[in-house]
């Protein structure tokens, strides 16, 4: 992993949220400040910020993109007990000239009494819908029956999780052998040892949404949960974000004839846990063929975690801070002792699998010596280690 | 097999203090994000630290402009393999192997060039040192990789083993050519200073003719040598060699050996060359004295020169399974004290022990892409090397390295088209990781919306067929750009779309009084059938064709056919009767009798239809337009009865 470029996030508070819409090509961003920003990636690579507003009168808490086969659809949700949809609009000439983009409340979903803590769209194969969880405890779900009209969504599932909500993941598996499926997280940190992980199935018979499992064994708050890409598995892999990471296999076990329309039972695994952050875990997310995990925790890193063919999960890569808080004026300064650093482990790279021991394995140049004395930053903390392996990223195939 | 247990890699994020703020991060197609944040939401400190959101992205190699070429043309290579005829038995099958082993070597090769050449040619330190790392490691996959071709795919028997070996270390020692040009062209080339180095280095290669050729200078210029020179001469020419087509049997070739070293054996021991301390080395190095082997260390600079160099002068017939004693013996003998191996080494010597999965392994942690593991492991599995070793999801190890690297080719903007193919023979997860992957190409322009939809419908795969197409009509529509809209929608089979945008031409008409996109509408052919109200667009804008074409009463016709069959919406049919107006008003009678009939009762129910309440809202101009129309139908029927009547009477 490499820094490739940093962008100047121009909020006026913490960061709460971002995320890239389904082709990588735009992200929003939403913070404490109250308000969400657009930014659009440029041919050259550039992010440019092309809307910014004010979105709710609270913190906003997650920002989500549905997807592209609704048009350019934003959802946000915020302390302020409401979810908010928006919708891009084909600016007037004057806005396309100036590089802005303009967003429109659609419609404002008011129908919790506390602070909304999770939003995110359906599959798209289930239509444009949306899901939201609030701390009162309950989940709802929405839907927007007309496509071109996205002022009108209708309330149509509310499920009472009896527990405090902070995070749901819909299943995006769209295998007609699979109901649609959402898993809900809890926070709640009252002294009890109720089950954190509920999941809701939804039945063809009842129309209606159904407690299918519980995870009996979490516990602890809950702070995050993300469904795997099925990639045509006939179970279901499921992370959750606690006092350590989690990673369930969901096993849908043959329904019996008797009960047959009714809910799917589950055979649940878990098949890793790591408590690597050394304390509450806060974010779970797959990348998109669903190989790879990242968590982020209270250790301030971001760690990346992944199966090898024998089902054995292992951390393949940690993100950490360089531990300098930066005022603007010294950012770029900053910014080169990264790329300086990535360079020595390049360094290492080639000092571990090529250059010699004693330097003369002479079929290879020797290198341009680099000087870590030219850069006088001391945000290096990598040691140059001339003589161990190079560490890079592949050795996520090996253990 | 013995587990490699390495530290995960730290990538440091500049400006973020992660003992007092957390990081959080966001997925992209092909790379990650990052920015600070604070996860306790009620926490009192807002106040945020690094104000910067970071890309971090995990293949650095894939966005090298030099190694774009290595991706492009060894993708050729790999192809050309998958289609290869595993038919093609015994030799020819391995020759053929050969020549796909030699031809990603070649790549290799091209590309350490190129990137020599930037190195050279760059005046940024950073850039050059940057150049350099690429060619020591495109250097050491190309040693490795022609290792591997030797051992697994070659096969040599003993015998030609060492042929091959010597010609491995000879192409990956190269040194020798620039010091021995430098000797040659010296004025006396035998007082040079590095002569004798040049002669053993000739020797330790086994480079009998040019070592040679070499002393023959020595010989020439200082005639107190010459007979010693001469003897010396004689023993290397006499050197037995066993030679590719050379049809010698082992046993033979052995028993010359010995002679040969009896020889060798007495002239030193007869003190032939104790006067001359140079060629009394060399002698003891034709004899495979170790020890003055190892004195040359300096020469042969690797632990895996001085291998073959020993093998060489003590066991020229060496069999693949006894190299890897005497490999790891090398590398100890070689390496003293020191007992730390560096990952060249620990690759080497996994490969003269066999042990390929090892090798991959070693090569996976040493290496920064996966081009290198996914193409070496590719090709020993078409050579039937990789026993079945399942892997996650039970695929194979070459599955599982493919995947990794195709999917690397698909966080570049261009060289995803190069990871179609990889995923293509890719027989479990092929399919499900291209789908994955491609359908998150950005669609900026038509024309790449097309060349990803070709390739999905190449591969029947009809989702993300259905679901590019409607992308594209939705982005049409959100830029009013009906026609393109419309043709998405129709290559989608997006019923409730299609009708949408029909609907919303129409609407243009009704305001305009005119169609956009004709082409598109006078073209739509069967796809009309997609939805009712595409079926009425297509038809109502047939009714303006024959209209326009004078053609009234085949116009006449349709209009009417458009109300009673129901293909016109209710809503539509007051303009529909309007448009009859200016038929009703021809000289000429055009709707007959029965027609107007017909027509009349479309009005009627129209207007019956509605409600009172609605009835109420009719605006004048509505209640005008009524009114004119049944005027126009009545004198019509009128002028109908009149001309049918004439008509039958005549």
């Amino acid at each position: 992993m490499f820094v490739a470029r940093p962008i100047a996030a121009d909020h006026r508070d913490l960061i709460h949220d971002v995320s890239f819409d389904f082709h990588g090509r735009r992200m929003a961003t939403c913070s404490s400040d109250q308000s969400v920003k657009v930014w659009d990636k440029s041919e050259n690579g550039d992010w440019r910020c092309t809307a910014s507003w004010k979105t709710h009168s609270g913190s906003v808490w997650r920002v989500t993109w549905a997807h592209p086969e609704f048009g350019q659809v934003l959802a946000s949700c915020s302390f302020d007990r409401t979810a908010v949809v928006w919708e891009e609009i084909v600016g007037e000439s004057n806005d396309k000239l100036r590089g802005q983009s303009h967003w429109v409340k659609r419609t404002t979903l008011v129908d919790s009494r506390t602070s909304v803590t999770d939003v995110k769209f359906a599959p798209k194969h289930m239509g444009l819908m949306l899901a939201t969880c609030s701390a009162d405890g309950v989940v709802r779900i929405y839907e927007a029956p007309d496509v071109m009209n996205l002022s009108q969504w209708s309330l149509q599932h509310e499920i009472s999780c009896k527990l405090s909500c902070s995070c749901i993941s819909w299943n995006p598996s769209s295998s007609r052998a699979h109901s649609p499926m959402i898993a809900v997280g809890s926070d709640d940190n009252s002294p009890n040892i109720l089950a954190k992980v509920q999941i809701y199935e939804y039945n063809e018979n009842t129309r209606k949404y159904a407690k299918a499992e519980t995870l009996m064994t979490v516990t602890d708050p809950v702070h995050d949960i993300a469904f795997a890409p099925n990639l045509g598995r006939s179970f279901h892999i499921l992370a959750v974000a606690t006092k350590d990471v989690r990673i369930f296999t969901l096993k849908p076990v043959r329904k019996e004839l008797t009960s047959s329309g009714g809910l799917t039972k589950f055979e649940i695994q878990i098949v890793a846990q790591f408590d690597n952050h050394n304390s509450q875990v806060w974010r779970v997310s797959w990348n998109i063929t669903g190989t790879v995990l990242a968590s982020s925790g209270d250790d301030g890193c971001v760690r990346l975690w992944k199966a090898n063919y024998m089902d054995n999960w292992k951390c393949t890569g940690i993100l950490k801070g360089n531990g300098s808080p930066v005022n603007g004026s010294s950012q770029q300064g900053v910014f080169n002792a990264s790329l300086g650093s990535a360079n020595t482990s390049l360094q290492n790279s080639l000092n571990g699998s090529a250059a010699g021991r004693n330097g003369k394995r002479t079929f290879f140049p020797s290198p341009t010596p680099f000087d870590l004395s030219q850069d006088t930053s001391s945000l290096i903390t990598t040691k140059r280690n001339s003589k161990g392996l190079s560490k890079n990223t592949l050795y996520t195939f090996l253990y | 097999m013995e587990e490699l247990d390495v530290e995960p890699p730290l990538t440091l994020i500049p400006g973020v203090d992660s003992k007092s703020k957390q990081m959080c991060f966001a997925w992209a197609p092909g790379e990650m994000l990052v920015y600070e944040t604070l996860f306790p939401k009620e926490c009192a400190e807002k106040r945020p630290g690094c104000p910067n959101i970071f890309i971090v992205r995990k293949d650095k190699d894939v966005y090298s402009q030099t190694l774009r070429k290595l991706f492009s043309e060894s993708h050729g290579i790999f192809v050309g393999l998958q289609r290869s005829e595993e038919e093609l038995g015994g030799k020819s099958r391995k020759a053929q192997l050969v020549r796909v082993s030699k031809n990603y070597r070649s790549v290799i090769r091209a590309c350490m060039e190129e990137m020599h050449q930037l190195a050279i040619s760059t005046r940024d330190p950073e850039l050059q040192c940057q150049h350099s790392t690429q060619v020591c490691i495109l250097s050491a996959m190309e040693l490795i990789w022609n290792l591997c071709e030797i051992l697994f795919v070659e096969v040599a028997p003993a015998g030609h083993l060492l042929l091959h070996l010597l010609d491995w270390v000879r192409l990956h020692v190269c040194d020798v050519d620039s010091m021995v040009c430098e000797v040659l062209s010296s004025e006396n080339p035998s007082k040079h200073k590095d002569f004798w180095n040049a002669v053993d280095i000739f020797v330790l290669q086994g480079r009998m003719d040019d070592a040679r050729h070499l002393l023959s200078k020595e010989a020439s210029a200082n005639p107190t040598s010459m007979g010693m020179c001469k003897i010396l001469d004689d023993l290397m020419k006499k050197m037995p060699i066993l030679s590719i087509g050379n049809t010698q049997t082992l046993t033979e070739m052995e028993l010359k050996w010995q002679h040969w070293h009896e020889e060798c054996q007495r002239y030193l021991q007869d003190g032939t060359f104790s006067s001359n301390l140079h060629m009394e080395s060399i002698c003891k190095i034709l004899l495979g004295d170790e020890n003055a082997i190892l004195e040359k260390k300096e020469l042969m600079t690797t632990w895996y020169h001085f291998l073959v160099t020993r093998l060489v002068y003590s066991h020229p017939t060496v069999k693949p399974v006894e190299l890897r004693f005497y490999a790891q013996s090398s590398l100890d003998l070689f390496l003293g004290g020191e007992s730390s191996s560096e990952p060249l080494d620990s690759i080497l010597m996994a490969a003269f022990e066999f042990e390929i999965h090892q090798v991959i392994k070693e090569c996976s942690i040493a290496l920064s892409n996966w081009w290198f593991v996914a193409h070496l492991t590719d090709l020993l599995d078409h050579c039937k090397l990789l026993q079945s070793h399942n892997l996650y999801f039970g695929s194979n190890m070459r599955e599982f390295l493919l995947l990794e690297y195709a999917s690397g080719l698909f966080s570049h903007h261009s060289l995803w088209q190069l990871g179609v193919d990889y995923f293509d023979h890719c027989p479990e997860y092929g399919k499900v990781y291209l789908e994955l992957h491609i359908e998150r190409i950005p669609l900026n322009t038509e024309q790449k919306a097309l060349k990803v939809l070709r390739i999905c419908e190449q591969r029947q795969m009809h989702e993300q067929v259905r679901s590019i197409c409607k992308i594209m009509a939705m982005k049409a529509v959100r830029n009013n750009r009906l026609g393109s809209a419309l043709s998405w929608s129709i290559r989608a089979k997006d019923a409730a779309f299609a009708t949408l945008i029909s609907d919303r031409f129409l609407k243009d008409y009704c305001e305009r009084g005119s169609f956009s996109d004709l082409d598109l509408i006078d073209n739509l052919g069967p796809s009309m059938l997609l939805s009712d109200r595409l079926t009425f667009l297509g038809k109502y804008r047939e009714f303006h064709r024959l209209y326009g074409e004078k053609r009234f009463s085949e116009a006449a016709k349709l209009l009417l056919m458009l109300m009673t069959a129901h293909i016109a919406p209710c809503s539509f049919w007051m303009t529909l009767l309007t448009d009859a107006l200016p038929l009703l008003e021809q000289k000429e009678v055009i709707f007959s009798a029965e027609q107007t009939y017909e027509l009349m009762r479309c009005l009627e129910d129209l207007t019956a239809g509605k409600t009172d309440n609605q009835k109420l809202q009719v605006d004048d101009v509505e209640t005008t337009k009524v009114e004119i129309l049944r005027l126009a139908l009545a004198r019509n029927l009128a002028r109908a009865i009149v001309k049918e009547g004439t008509l039958e009477g005549s």
